[in-house]
């Protein structure tokens, strides 16, 4: 276990990291684009297709979004978070099935 | 890039990291590599830690084996740049292309053990449809695959979940397949730090 401690906590250490450390973005801001939730136009438009079908992202969502006052470090803030964001609820969604698939073995 | 600080935004200790990289692998720096020499302090150093441990560090999967996951989890997302880098890695890393071709075609008719073709199906679906069920997993496990290497297949596209999209969101440029098979050997010499 002592490995994977190792990975879950480095994955850990780069979300602590990108919410709660020095940023341009208000850590509001960035909790909100890390949760993809609560996020007003344009920053909805650009950082849910982040999350959610980031292929479909164009330069019209950055534009929009630098013309909404954003800086350009404030993009890269947020749409890091909104990336980490999926990522994590996608590597905590795995590990807890795994866990129920653990535990009803073991119950079972 | 998309945004200019990705393209422009680095001081000159960089800027002649990546002329010297230039010069030396004859191909210009990845695009996933200027990233995260953008105030790495924020978003680099963290995420080039959690990347080397999830595909370097201990783990019963092979280097390759867990570069083609990598492979698999980006065609799931579609994300043209990281099948691009992470199928060569693979190809590279098992000294074996029809393998990795067959699996990326196929995954089902595809030239693998069970354990790590039930793997590869979990983590397809866990990336399309953004999650998974304890009988996803139990299927895995019945395969012969441990809880451990579950979780490490877990991390491995818990990393990728994130680069695909960075990839796709800032655009990063598409390599030429010569600029790929460059930066596969690097990773495989130097992995992610």
């Amino acid at each position: 276990m002592l490995t994977e401690d190792k990975k879950r906590a480095a994955h850990r250490a780069l979300q602590d990291r990108i919410l709660n450390g020095e940023g341009r973005a208000s850590p509001e801001q960035r909790a909100r684009a890390f949760s993809n939730a609560g996020l007003s136009q344009p920053l909805d438009g650009l950082l849910g297709k982040v999350a959610t079908r980031p292929t479909q992202v164009t330069d019209a969502d950055f534009a929009a979004a630098r013309a909404a006052g954003f800086s350009e470090d404030e993009l890269f803030e947020l749409v890091i978070c909104a990336a980490v964001g999926q990522s994590a609820r996608l590597y905590d969604a795995g590990l807890a099935a795994l866990a129920d698939a653990v535990a009803g073995e073991e119950d079972g | 890039m998309r945004l200019d600080v990705l393209n422009r935004g680095y001081g000159p200790g960089t800027r002649l990291l990546f002329a010297l990289i230039r010069l030396f692998s004859r191909h210009p720096v990845p695009d996933a590599a200027r990233l995260v020499f953008y105030r790495p302090d924020f978003y680099g150093s963290r995420a080039k830690e959690f990347t080397h441990e999830a595909m370097r560090g201990p783990s019963a999967w092979s280097v390759g084996d867990r570069e083609l996951m990598a492979a698999y989890v980006s065609q799931a997302n579609e994300s043209a740049f990281c099948i691009g880098a992470h199928s060569a890695t693979a190809r590279q890393a098992y000294q074996d292309g029809p393998k990795v071709a067959a699996v990326l075609a196929d995954l089902e008719s595809a030239p693998v053990e069970d354990g790590l073709r039930a793997t590869l199906r979990m983590l397809g679906k866990l990336t399309r449809e953004g999650k998974a069920g304890a009988e996803d997993m139990r299927q895995v496990l019945s395969a012969g695959v441990s809880r451990q290497q579950v979780e490490d297949a877990l991390a491995v596209c818990a990393a990728f979940s994130t680069t695909d999209r960075l990839a796709d969101a800032f655009g990063f440029e598409v390599l030429s397949p010569e600029g790929f098979e460059a930066g596969a050997r690097y990773l495989l010499k130097r992995g992610y730090r």
